[in-house]
């Protein structure tokens, strides 16, 4: 059984629970144990940065370092927490003088920051801490197939961390195979959702969500598999805006990895938040034989 | 001492970012050609680095560009002389929310505000809250799009009606304090 401290973040509490449930049930099946955080707090998504970096350091600071408290390692299952935590951890272990001025701040709240955890996100734990192996071993309903479009997003893959390849991953595919799916090409998998410019920048992000669903449905796509909250929502609760704008008639069921995970597990569809979507997903569990 | 020039601090902005100073773009518009929203920006970022590079700060602080990036970071990955270019963006909306001056009707910056004075209150984010910083600045249509989203949410269980609010708030209010002067917010 391994262990790691869960941020869940913001999204996950209401608007993505079932990204949370479906993570919770299917990490156990793995077995991972994940712990939350006690008092999380949010992780500024875009916000932050924009308005003041030592602000959006300390903030980012506080839940690695209740995340040390636990010595456990953090995952995040969004990807703009996960962006955020990944690369304040980076910046505070790198600079010292900057890890000192942000620890007299955590000090407030009796925490340090000492750079003694890493940050994963939670594709790459099923990736990487668990394997396709094992995930092979626990499917007890292959989602024979399943054309998924294998969406990536962004902050996942972006920035670059060391030298490796953020042009051709493939592992999120290879989880899609190994649980009986079929991955489907998807040459927009790595082309941003419009994140929160949906808000800031409406006409801009439908179309960049038009183009992606223009994609997945041209590659014959059943159903689009996030890792991200965002994605999810702008993929999904935003479909009749794109066909309203573009005169298309898209319908595409867009739900969290965890979720197809869960589902080719054999877990029940509650237990992993299938229902609560916008464009149902229910058709999916004919998959699951 | 001399007035620093804007291009110098744009680069004083930039202190944190790992990459390349912005003397070393190339000018070859890998940028530009990556990103998803350029179509919406009124100069391209390949552009945008030559108006800083030149001085040209009105034009540079009226354009809409870099509120319109969208944080993907695909410019960054690719730029051949390791400019932090989506950092560039986020270093002059920095400037743009410090020194008051953007282009006129974009919702970003009161968006980014809001976002950041909730979190102050309750250390978590909430998105009706959210929604107050830019649907009084849309159309109808907008309105009545979002509104339906909102109501096929709420039936499904996805929406928060009460606040949430971390635990620890009176400590997490005194750290904010600790890193930025908090004017009226505390």
């Amino acid at each position: 059984m391994k262990q790691f401290a869960y941020f869940p973040g913001c999204s996950l509490e209401k608007i993505a629970l079932s990204y949370n449930q479906s993570t919770v049930e299917t990490t156990k099946v793995v077995g991972i144990e994940l712990k939350e955080l006690e008092d999380w707090n949010c992780c500024g998504a875009t916000a932050y940065f924009h308005v003041d970096e030592l602000l959006a350091y300390t903030l980012c600071a506080r839940n690695l370092a209740m995340a040390e408290k636990e010595n456990l390692d953090l995952v995040a299952p969004c990807s703009a927490c996960f962006k955020n935590s990944y690369f304040t951890n980076q910046a505070l272990k790198k600079d010292p003088d900057l890890a000192e001025h942000i620890n007299v701040a955590l000090q407030e709240d009796d925490l340090h920051f000492s750079g003694s955890i890493e940050v994963k996100h939670l594709l790459e734990v099923f990736v990487k801490d668990v394997g396709f192996e094992e995930v092979k071993a626990q499917v007890t309903h292959p989602l024979e197939g399943l054309r998924v479009a294998a969406y990536y997003g962004c902050q996942i893959m972006r920035p670059r961390k060391d030298h490796e390849d953020v042009e051709q991953p493939v592992f999120f595919e290879g989880l899609m195979a190994a649980i009986g799916a079929e991955p489907v090409p998807f040459p927009l998998r790595l082309t941003c959702c419009g994140g929160s410019l949906l808000i800031s920048s409406r006409e801009a992000a439908l179309s960049m969500i038009h183009n992606l669903l223009k994609n997945a449905d041209d590659n014959g796509a059943a159903v689009i598999a996030t890792a991200c909250p965002l994605c999810q929502i702008n993929l999904e609760c935003y479909q009749p805006q794109v066909n309203q704008e573009y005169g298309t008639n898209y319908h595409i069921p867009v739900v969290y990895f965890t979720q197809l995970v869960g589902l080719a597990f054999g877990l029940p569809d509650k237990a992993i938040g299938l229902g609560s979507e916008l464009i149902s997903a229910t058709p999916l569990a004919q998959y699951a034989a | 001492m001399a007035k620093p020039s804007f291009s110098q601090e744009v680069a004083n902005l930039l202190y944190a970012a790992k990459g390349n100073p912005l003397n070393t773009c190339i000018q070859c518009g890998t940028c530009s050609g990556s990103c998803p929203s350029v179509e919406f920006m009124d100069h391209t970022p390949r552009r945008l680095i030559g108006l800083v590079l030149a001085d040209m700060k009105d034009e540079v602080m009226n354009s809409n560009t870099y509120w319109y990036c969208a944080s993907c970071f695909q410019c960054t990955v690719r730029c051949p002389s390791d400019i932090d270019i989506a950092e560039t963006m986020y270093a002059l909306k920095r400037y743009s929310i410090w020194k008051h001056i953007h282009q006129e009707g974009l919702v970003g910056p009161t968006f980014s505000e809001t976002f950041v004075k909730v979190i102050f209150r309750s250390g978590r984010s909430f998105e009706p809250v959210m929604a107050t910083s830019y649907l009084f600045s849309s159309g109808l249509k907008e309105w009545i799009q979002e509104a339906a989203m909102a109501t096929g949410l709420m039936l499904k269980g996805r929406l928060p009606v009460l606040p949430p609010r971390i635990k620890r708030l009176d400590n997490f209010k005194r750290m904010i304090g600790k890193v930025i002067p908090l004017g009226g917010e505390s």
